[in-house]
């Protein structure tokens, strides 16, 4: 029995093609050096971040007013929408609400029908993501090009971004020098990253004159003055929304936040935490379309006000997507964005995804070792570690776990609260293979044993030495 | 019922009871315009930007001259370095837009901590300038330079005009393999000109 | 002042070196020690694995071994921290007892002994293995994500041992992978994150390598000995014991 049968006794397969997220990190971790290079180029990143955060000596103290806010927010969001929609209609924007990502994909479509649009560009949106806008869209004929290089990089490749901040963090020079090759007509060979961006430029330049409707995320929405916020390096949602007669931003119910002033907080808190900048290139404040533009916000739900309602659950909206959590995470910079099938990977999706979908998502919760470095990089104090705990007992609760699994559980859970079983059993060392599958005898469905050698079984327990030298 | 209804419906049936919302009051560490200024400088800096201070604004009006007098496409917005460039609206169009080889723009205020520069929408003339042009200058008197982003949010009125950004830098990426590359979709090169005339 | 004794399931059948060393330990350091023989496991197998919901038999059974003790000590942080977080009886009074007053081995030498000096003696490079649990959840030392001063009460001991001599691998305070059942579960991700901490402390031509966790130094030993590797992985209480 291989490892992954050997999983299969304790989780419930994914339904479909879908591999979990142990199988694809098994996969991914087959090419050890380019697994290597995956891990060192995010701790790169996370080292970027330490570099800035060290510099403002009230970080701390600006992480606390970040999640205090957000937890303001998330308790008035009712109020603070309609305050928002309200000054946003005020400022000529027209809001739409969407309650999955259906009827959000739908609202698109029908303005882009409406207005005759055939050229779309899109700026990075999560939601979109998400809500699978792209594939939602070329199925009905219409073009998204995506502009954030990343982004478009990875769409040339028909695949999704494997994570939020950084969609092509798991492409090499090569792969980038090979798809631009295929798809823009660059000199095969060349990997210099100068060279492709130009490349990139000067298309998506073109893509940009031509089109007639911008798509852009919200970072921040701003419910005392209708407006919201953008933030890129590359200047790709600005290049968009300001050339294009129609402009759709999408943004999450979370996005709110009360007032401008709270922007300095969150603004701080963002670019540091994702990259280690004091701040992105471009923070683009909305607030009315401009002469002759039309300017539409949706405002999404998509299971947001469910997981609201989950007490243990409800501050993982307070998510501004920095992606730190990403980046420090041992296990993602060892397993790639795509092992997490959705949308948002990373510790943050695996607390986000089972709300959506617990069957599809039940494997997530366990793609951690639970260290906790992901609390504590997160700028607004999500304790990621602590509900990926609770998710494990939601979904063992609501019963999304292998029949394999209870037994052992049960079993065990018999052993530890009987003592005098205990003790035979553990002379026996048979529950222990329960509790601890690395004593397993049978190394060859031992995954413990596959890479590891197993410890050496001493000649007395600790309460045998025990009984007979000190009672 | 309509889906703005069953949104705010949940909302307020799952939302927890009302939390306070905290008072900003973080302090900021030096209180010298001075350093606020060399702070400004270094930073920019560090992001790629490139500052110049300049005690007079003549240097920038000959600059211009020269430049248009090469053949490039300059564009000037401010009234005080010369003739201004009449052309640039609201509503030109991306395509002619995109030949701008340099763009001169008026900045509102500086912020030390971070190396941005705020620009309203009126200072810019059409949105899109600051990111289409090949390079930016901004000129930005010295003395608007202020500690960090909450003092900058103090002075500014993000609801004034249509929009307005924090502008740091020039463009840029590091999607290909975390090198950074300047001159992604926006203006290759950032120049401020910081006066104290 | 009574302390009692719990040592975890997995070290008291593997490591019971490392129970004999904690036990001698605090002796010496004038606690008087007992261990209940009747304790089994502080359930954190089972909890992990999405099972806390079965551990009310196990809690029983840890509250009814350890409520009379004044401190309860024990040479595993995750345990602990486990306890710590997650113990809950019918007999609230013990079990918040119990949780107010369960120590790590080192932090109940610093915090509560407060010991200053250590009279151990091992003469050899020792390379400091932080885990998650000890550090993030019971702040046995700095976390480099935080921007607060450093401080490491493992270190604190170590520093005082005779001939030893400390360092830190490069990420210092990054996970090993073990993680429970994490360490069979996502075999691939955690023998990685195992070999990653093992190649950065041999950077540091380390003959040892020490942890307040036993689970995690099992862990790294398995690695260590499948690559046939010369370093060796030794508790903090057998160095602090040692003479
Ligand atoms: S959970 Fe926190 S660290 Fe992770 S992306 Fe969201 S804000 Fe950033």
């Amino acid at each position: 029995m291989n490892p992954k049968n050997f999983n299969r006794l304790f989780f419930e397969p994914i339904q479909g093609a879908t591999l979990s997220h142990s199988e694809a990190a098994e996969i991914f971790n087959k090419d050890e050096a380019r697994t290597d290079w995956h891990d060192e180029t995010l701790w790169f990143v996370r080292e970027k971040r330490d570099k800035a955060v060290r510099q403002i000596s009230e970080w701390e103290q600006l992480r606390t007013l970040g999640s205090d806010i957000k937890d303001h927010t998330l308790s008035n969001l009712d109020n603070y929408l309609t305050e928002f929609e309200k000054n946003a209609q005020a400022n000529g924007i027209k809001i739409h609400w969407a309650i999955d990502a259906e009827e959000h994909n739908e609202i698109i479509l029908r303005i882009i029908r409406e207005q005759k649009v055939h050229q779309v560009v899109k700026s990075k949106s999560m939601l979109t993501e998400e809500c699978h806008l792209n594939d939602f869209l070329s199925q009905r004929g219409v073009e998204v090009v995506d502009t954030d290089l990343g982004e478009r990089i990875v769409q040339f490749r028909n695949e999704p971004p494997s994570h939020i901040v950084l969609p092509a963090i798991h492409l090499k020079k090569q792969d980038v020098s090979e798809t631009f090759h295929e798809h823009l007509g660059t000199e095969k060979g060349n990997n210099d990253p100068q060279y492709l961006t130009e490349a990139a430029r000067q298309h998506l330049r073109e893509k940009f004159i031509k089109s007639q409707l911008a798509i852009t995320g919200v970072n921040f929405a701003i419910a005392s003055t209708g407006g919201f916020v953008v933030c890129t390096n590359e200047g790709n949602a600005d290049m968009g929304a300001h050339a294009a007669k129609i402009h759709i931003a999408c943004m999450g119910i979370e996005k709110i936040i009360p007032k401008a002033e709270h922007l300095g907080v969150f603004l701080r808190l963002l670019a540091r935490s994702a990259t280690g900048q004091p701040i992105t290139t471009y923070s683009s404040h909305f607030h009315q379309p401009r002469a002759g533009q039309q300017m539409h916000i949706i405002i999404v739900d998509n299971g947001r006000t469910k997981q609201l309602g989950r007490p243990d659950f409800r501050s993982s909206l307070k998510c501004i997507r920095c992606a730190a959590c990403f980046n420090t995470c041992p296990v993602y910079r060892r397993s790639g964005g795509h092992s997490y099938h959705t949308a948002v990977a990373g510790p943050i999706g695996s607390i986000l995804n089972p709300n959506l979908d617990m069957k599809a998502n039940a494997d997530l919760p366990f793609a951690s070792t639970l260290c906790g470095s992901c609390s504590n990089v997160c700028p607004v104090k999500i304790d990621i570690h602590v509900q990926l705990y609770k998710w494990r007992q939601e979904l063992v609760s609501e019963g999304y776990t292998a029949t394999g699994k209870k037994v052992a559980m049960k079993g065990m859970a018999f052993v530890l609260s009987h003592p005098s079983i205990y003790r035979i059993a553990g002379k026996m060392g048979r529950w222990m293979m329960r509790a601890f599958p690395f004593i397993m005898n049978n190394k060859s469905i031992n995954p413990w044993y596959k890479q590891r050698d197993m410890p050496e079984a001493p000649k007395q327990s600790f309460r045998d030495w025990y009984k007979k030298n000190k009672q | 019922m309509s889906s703005r209804e069953k949104i705010l419906g949940a909302i307020s049936t799952n939302k927890p009871a009302l939390i306070e919302l905290p008072v900003i009051d973080i302090k900021s560490t030096s209180n010298l315009a001075a350093d606020w200024v060399d702070q400004f400088i270094k930073i920019l800096e560090s992001i790629g930007g490139k500052v110049i201070q300049l005690s007079s604004i003549d240097l920038i009006k000959k600059e211009i001259q020269q430049a248009k007098i090469g053949g490039e496409y300059i564009v000037n917005t401010l009234p005080i370095l010369g003739e201004v460039n009449t052309e640039i609206n609201s509503t030109m169009e991306a395509s002619l837009l995109e030949t701008v080889d340099r763009a001169y723009i008026e900045g509102s205020l500086g912020v030390a901590e971070n190396g941005s520069v705020w620009l309203y929408e009126n200072q810019i003339k059409n949105r899109l300038l600051p990111f289409i042009c090949q390079h930016l200058v901004i000129c930005l008197s010295i003395n608007k330079i202020v500690p960090n982003l909450h003092e900058a949010y103090k002075q500014i009125d993000v609801a004034k005009e249509g929009y307005g950004v924090f502008l740091a830098g020039p463009s840029k990426t590091a999607d290909i393999e975390q090198s950074l590359v300047i001159g992604a979709h926006g203006a290759r090169s950032l120049l401020v000109y910081l006066i104290s005339e | 002042m009574k302390v009692g004794l719990f040592i975890p399931c997995y070290v008291d059948q593997f490591y019971p070196k490392v129970a004999v060393a904690t036990l001698e330990l605090l002796e010496k350091l004038d606690c008087e020690v007992v261990f209940p023989l009747n304790q089994t496991c502080c359930g954190q197998p089972m909890a992990n694995s999405g099972f806390a919901s079965l551990s009310e038999g196990c809690d029983k059974n840890f509250v009814a071994n350890f409520g009379e003790v004044d401190y309860i000590v024990s040479p595993s942080g995750s345990c602990v921290l486990h306890v710590k977080e997650h113990l809950h009886d019918q007999d609230e009074i013990k079990a918040s007892h119990i949780r107010r007053h369960i120590y790590e081995l080192t932090e109940f030498i610093v915090d509560v002994l407060k010991v200053e000096n250590i009279t151990a003696s091992f003469p050899y490079k020792v390379g400091m293995h932080i885990s998650c649990h000890g550090q993030r959840g019971l702040h046995l030392s700095s976390m480099s994500e935080l921007s607060a001063p450093a401080f490491s009460k493992p270190a604190y001991l170590l520093n005082r041992v005779k001939g030893l001599q400390l360092s830190e691998p490069k990420r210092v305070d990054e996970c090993c992978g073990f993680g429970g059942t994490f360490c069979v579960f996502e075999e691939a991700v955690s023998v990685k994150m195992g070999k990653d901490r093992i190649t950065e402390h041999a950077l540091n031509e380390v003959e040892y390598i020490t942890g307040v966790d036993v689970s995690c130094l099992m862990h790294l030993e398995g690695i260590l000995k499948r690559q046939g590797s010369k370093v060796k992985t030794i508790h903090i209480a057998e160095i602090l014991n040692s003479h």
